[in-house]
């Protein structure tokens, strides 16, 4: 009974793929918002990964760079406010990617009532026209999750050979500034999917008939 | 008289728009039978309850009182899948504004229903081209609708209505966009198909170049049939028509 109609994986990609290819220009908008948090997400938490690995080499050296920029070597107040602050900066300006998104999403549903009533008359259930939406955000999220996180860990690196001199590239944590970017990554996804739920169920109670309705 | 299948049949029908302070009465009691195979135009002035009827027929919409058959199945009975199934492989939709999907090239428009229909990808590519060429548009197979010419691209949306072979072809006012001679060409693309396919045609539309080729008009005045005619009783002259003037 709920096979009568069917719209098969590979169909539903092909169809989100060539929606963002062909509005590439608006698509490009959330996304350069969203890699942009994720970049400043993976600078922050890189940068505390990179002093961390600084630390944990026991270099003298270093130990006194990082104590003359103020850095407390050892863990104290000081140190656990500006990790809280610096917590409270990246939320926001993940909080506001959100927004951004959801306002591009809802935008983009509007704009294509027409479309979507006319698949509904042409078969589609509502959780096809959700799947499409689903598919094309998860696109979106995973392309500027990448470009964020590969952003800013090359801008937290650089950072640090400027600030530490070329000697501390070769203390850089790579494993850790790895899981760091995937994380970054993931978030990046998943805010782009949190933006698009909303607009997608308004996107699959519409009306076929919206597709009929012309604007005299 | 052998007796045709009845392939919709609406009884009874009203239906009434609530907009808040004021309801509106827009259906006031249809009753209609449509014989299969037959080309059928329902005509009426703006406002007449034309496209509400024809919202009724298609499935789009639901009656407040009244019922409405499509081969003897009340559809306000089906649930989201079977009315899914009932729009993908027994109706084809024309619209007005044409409806194309603009991401998607012609042969790729006209190959979505068959998507949903289960249809392997090398058959409907095959049967898409097939399709094209009935109507017209061999070689413009991976213009996007952007590319296409208002006439063409109702072409194209004529052959998505038919890619499932539907028993029905619902067509709204099809020639509303389109000049005299691309309308007149589109009309007769549609009874050609519809003849050599045995379907039946339901087309709403103020146009009076359709009653050239319909088999009844149905009048619709004010939420009422106001008068069924059959082809012999159509008096057209030119510039005008007898009829319609009473």
């Amino acid at each position: 009974m709920r096979r009568l109609v069917a719209l098969p994986l590979s169909k539903s990609f092909q169809m989100a793929y060539q929606s963002i290819r062909v509005r590439f220009f608006r698509s490009l908008v959330t996304t350069t918002s969203l890699i942009l948090a994720v970049a400043f997400l993976t600078f922050t938490q890189a940068g505390n990964d990179i002093t961390e690995g600084l630390l944990a080499a026991k270099d003298p050296a270093f130990v006194q760079l990082l104590a003359k920029i103020g850095y407390e070597v050892t863990p104290g107040a000081a140190n656990q406010a500006r990790s809280a602050k610096q917590r409270w900066i990246v939320f926001l300006s993940l909080l506001v990617c959100v927004v951004g998104i959801v306002n591009a999403q809802l935008m983009s549903v509007t704009e294509r009532f027409r479309e979507i009533g006319t698949l509904k008359c042409l078969g589609a259930l509502d959780r096809f026209i959700v799947r499409i939406f689903i598919i094309e955000a998860a696109m979106q999220g995973l392309a500027g999750g990448i470009i964020g996180a590969l952003l800013g860990t090359m801008v937290a690196c650089s950072a640090s050979i400027v600030r530490f001199g070329l000697a501390s590239a070769s203390y850089l944590p790579w494993s850790t500034i790895g899981t760091t970017a995937f994380y970054a990554v993931c978030t990046g996804t998943g805010l782009s999917l949190l933006g698009v739920l909303y607009p997608a169920i308004v996107a699959s109670r519409m009306q076929p008939v919206e597709a009929m309705r012309v604007e005299q | 008289m052998t007796a045709t299948k009845k392939i919709v049949r609406v009884t009874g029908v009203t239906k009434n728009f609530d907009l808040g302070k004021i309801v509106v009465n827009v259906l006031k009691g249809i009753d209609l039978e449509i014989e299969e195979g037959k080309y059928i135009s329902i005509m009426g002035p703006s406002g007449s309850g034309k496209s509400t009827l024809f919202n009724m027929i298609g499935g789009l919409d639901k009656p407040t009182s009244g019922k409405v058959f499509i081969d003897e199945v009340d559809i306000a009975q089906l649930d989201a899948y079977e009315l899914a199934w009932l729009r993908c492989r027994k109706i084809g939709y024309i619209f007005q504004t044409f409806n194309l999907i603009p991401v998607m090239t012609a042969l790729e428009n006209i190959t979505i229903p068959m998507t949903f229909a289960g249809v392997s990808n090398d058959d409907a590519l095959r049967r898409g081209m097939e399709l094209l060429d009935q109507v017209g548009l061999t070689g413009r197979h991976a213009h996007r609708p952007s590319e296409l010419s208002g006439g063409q691209q109702q072409r194209v949306a004529v052959a998505r209505a038919l890619a499932n072979s539907p028993a029905i072809i619902l067509a709204d006012e099809p020639t509303g966009n389109l000049d005299l001679t691309t309308g007149e060409d589109i009309i007769r693309l549609l009874k050609e198909l519809s003849l050599r396919r045995k379907v039946t045609v339901i087309s709403a539309t103020h146009d009076y170049k359709m009653l050239n080729v319909s088999d009844q008009v149905v009048w619709i005045r004010d939420g009422h049939v106001d008068k069924i005619q059959q082809r012999e009783e159509l008096d057209i002259k030119t510039g005008g028509l007898e009829s319609a003037t009473h």
